[in-house]
């Protein structure tokens, strides 16, 4: 069966302008946020959770593979088309189901499509003194879909917790193309917990249609401190001794001093550009418990040889702290035309002597790095920064990244704290699963889609395939 | 700290005695032992070892073996000033392994969130009689697909659980139960973050966690209608309901209710929700692939699936 059968057969199920396979349209969505790069036969953007079922029954008709994309801010190839049996797949992008369909604030959730902006979602309700928990650094870009199929972080998931605490149920397209209900806005609903098992699930088990989200209500007290370093190791002692002291922060982030450097010279925040490193703290609650915090952290801050520490003193100043932090991936352009963005986490008693050894992998590489990461939770962003132009490079920057993921494996760590597996790291996913713990994951998959016709190759590693059954038994206990 | 498989002797010695083949069904402590149904007679009865693994304090994390009891775990997070909300009904008795299990959440829900939260890594003895990692023993991780909440709940149907890493937190400096006759809904929106607010239709009952100074002021502002009192009341055990927070306010009879979460405990038994078709076939496909033999606590089941 040619593409063009399936394209004419989408666009007679859908807008025939929503149905794309022109050349530039097909090599806009043949990348992610990642260095990866596929291929797909044709891109379609349903506006519906019935367009989105004709679309994945066409495409599966036809034996193409379906690959789910929200705005393609996924850093791990996650988006990334890649089909099966030698067909390139349909992308089916979320983008234009982006409405919110309903905010019940007595109840502290709201019914969104998954094409909603995470940043989006929260302004829209910031009125009522709600929000939108989890806050990648990508918010602003970034759907709400994509939230899901990730199991997005962000700093705040500190204190609240990531996508999978704030998502009570979604309606799912099946590759069957049927749609189920997965969780409930009770409670406790009837069976397993296939919410929980989907989120995060990276487009391997189907596409969301509509999410019911919580929402948090936002803290009346909210306390932003800044602390600068003459040394890396006294910045992330200062991490383990707040977590030690029983003070969970909302957010504590990490800047190491290129970091500083960068920043400064593009957005002018404020941050000394001599320190070594900062920490970004904020807390939040009542008053007295944010003050008590704040001056805990602050003192804990000071023992370990902190030079400074400023305190926002309104949300204008917050915000611009925050800005800061969000904005380093803009700013990197102004010293490396290229940087891969690393993702890994690691107990958070061991982040100093980490942070040391991964420094030593890129001297030994050649390759500049700058780290920008959620300390609080141990979840590191070490990035590597280099010119893709001078030849060799590349294969430096992936040796090293695989050294840095092979030193936070074997400090107790894992391999993705929110970027997700993806393509990117199906290969190492035995360094921290066994074959059985991998085939236990196969199985979880295979219920939902037994012929991998969503998002193949992502995630588990070539091989683990659903296995035909084996015949139950006679007296089998059923 | 080895990453594959942190050696326990015990958990593979449990992991033998489940072995690959005959019907098993496990035993806690048996405080939730009429959930799901009862099990088939002839399964053999299995209890997962006990005992606290690690503990580390300044990660926040601990990895327990599945048959220490809530309270033995308590007792060792409280040295820290530290905890993981459980709340199980009789602690001495009731097991991590077990709490997981059934997977309900205890009173204080509203603000730690549900138990399954807490929950970083599982080790649980699968239908083959392997031992299966699901999760990983970070505060945070997306590596693979979340099989640990399909454990929980999942009253040893899919897998026997053996040892867990749960996330802890700090144990709240000050906390102090209120009573009063006043609108639950209208005290929920007058609080930040309670951590239990119950009501029998007429009483309502709330705690409040945190720094002392806070917990007096958000006392303060519920006004005269609240006096300091004992918590929580005796809940009914005979049944438990699930829906939506909003419903709470049509409740009749005998009951009391968690404001904010939906949960109902009623002294009248509760009928088993249904499942729809589609949905019906996904949860069956889980089970099947997971025990294609059913010899996994047969008799037993997750609400709607019996």
């Amino acid at each position: 069966m040619t593409i063009d059968s399936v394209v004419r057969e989408l666009r007679g199920a859908l807008h025939a302008s929503r149905v794309r396979d022109g050349a530039l349209e097909l090599s806009l969505y043949a990348r992610d946020a990642s260095v990866i790069e596929g291929k797909a036969a044709a891109v379609c953007f349903p506006v519906s959770t019935e367009e989105v079922q004709a679309a994945v029954r066409i495409a599966v008709a036809h034996g193409r593979a379906v690959v789910p994309r929200g705005s393609g801010t996924g850093l791990s190839g996650g988006a990334v088309p890649r089909g099966s049996d030698g067909l390139d797949p349909v992308v089916i992008v979320t983008t234009k189901m982006d409405r919110i369909l309903e905010v019940n604030a007595e109840e502290r959730v709201a019914w969104v499509e998954p094409g909603v902006l995470n940043l989006d979602l929260t302004n829209a309700i910031s009125h009522l003194g709600l929000h939108f928990a989890p806050d990648p650094s990508s918010q602003s870009a970034c759907t709400v879909g994509g939230n899901v199929a990730n199991n997005a972080g962000g700093p705040h998931c500190l204190a609240y917790g990531v996508t999978s605490a704030h998502v009570l149920a979604v309606e799912v397209v099946l590759p069957n193309g049927e749609t189920a209900l997965l969780g409930g806005l009770d409670p406790e609903p009837p069976g397993y917990d296939l919410r929980g098992l989907f989120v995060g699930s990276e487009g391997c088990m189907g596409i969301a249609t509509r999410i019911a989200v919580r929402l948090t209500p936002s803290a009346p007290a909210i306390k932003t401190l800044l602390a600068d370093f003459t040394s890396l190791d006294d910045a992330a002692r200062t991490v383990g001794d707040v977590i030690a002291a029983g003070v969970i922060p909302a957010a504590m982030e990490m800047m190491d001093a290129r970091f500083v450097e960068v920043i400064e010279r593009s957005l002018h925040v404020g941050f000394p550009p001599d320190a070594a490193a900062m920490l970004l703290v904020e807390t939040d609650g009542l008053a007295a418990g944010t003050e008590a915090a704040a001056s805990a952290i602050r003192s804990i801050a000071e023992a370990n040889g902190a030079r400074s520490v400023r305190v926002a003193a309104d949300a204008e100043e917050r915000a611009l702290l925050w800005k800061g932090r969000k904005s380093a991936f803009g700013a990197i352009a102004l010293i490396a035309p290229n940087y891969y963005l690393h993702d890994t986490v690691v107990p958070r008693t061991r982040l100093a002597e980490v942070l040391r050894r991964i420094n030593d992998i890129a001297d030994a590489h050649q390759l500049a790095l700058l780290n920008v990461f959620h300390a609080g939770d141990g979840n590191l962003h070490p990035l590597l920064l280099f010119d893709k132009r001078v030849a060799g490079t590349m294969e430096r920057v992936l040796d090293a990244g695989k050294q840095i993921i092979r030193v936070c494996v074997d400090a107790g760590g894992v391999l993705s704290g929110e970027h997700g597996i993806g393509l990117e790291k199906t290969e190492f996913m035995p360094w921290i699963f066994s074959g059985s713990d991998l085939d236990a994951q196969a199985r979880a998959r295979c219920a939902f889609d037994p012929e991998h016709r969503f998002n193949p190759h992502k995630v588990l590693p070539a091989g683990s395939q659903c296995g035909d059954l084996r015949s139950i038994p006679r007296g089998a206990w059923t | 700290m080895r990453t594959l498989d942190t050696p326990d002797a015990a958990l593979e010695a449990f992991a033998r005695e489940i072995g690959p083949r005959d019907p098993v069904t496990p035993r806690g402590g048996r405080t939730q032992w009429d959930v799901g149904g009862a099990p088939d007679p002839r399964a053999r009865e299995v209890s997962a070892p006990s005992g606290i693994v690690s503990y580390e304090p300044a990660d926040m994390t601990v990895r327990v073996r599945a048959g220490t009891t809530v309270a033995e775990l308590d007792a060792v997070l409280a040295e820290q000033r530290q905890m993981v909300p459980f709340d199980a009904f009789e602690p001495a008795r009731a097991t991590v392994g077990g709490v997981l299990a059934v997977g309900r959440s205890g009173v204080r829900r509203l603000r730690y969130g549900p138990i399954r939260d807490s929950v970083l890594e599982l080790r649980f003895v699968s239908a083959d009689g392997l031992t299966v990692k699901a999760g990983g023993p970070t505060v945070k991780n997306v590596s693979g697909f979340d099989l640990c909440k399909l454990l929980v709940g999942s009253l040893g149907t899919l897998g026997i659980i053996a040892q867990t890493v749960l996330r802890v937190q700090p144990r709240p400096p000050a906390g102090k139960w209120l009573v009063g006759e006043a609108d639950p809904f209208e005290t929920r929106r007058r609080l930040l973050r309670p951590s239990s607010i119950l009501w029998d239709g007429t009483t309502v009952w709330v705690l409040l966690e945190g720094h002392p100074a806070d917990v007096q002021a958000e006392a303060a502002s519920l006004g005269p209608e609240f006096r300091d009192g004992e918590g929580p009341p005796a809940l009914p055990t005979a049944g438990r309901r699930s829906i939506r927070p909003s419903q709470l306010r049509d409740l009749t009879g005998s009951f009391v209710a968690e404001i904010g979460v939906g949960v109902v405990h009623t002294t009248d038994l509760v009928p088993p929700r249904g499942i729809d078709s589609v949905t019906m076939a996904l949860q069956r496909g889980i089970k099947t692939r997971f025990d294609p033999t059913g010899r996994l606590n047969p008799g037993r089941s997750p609400e709607g699936l019996s």
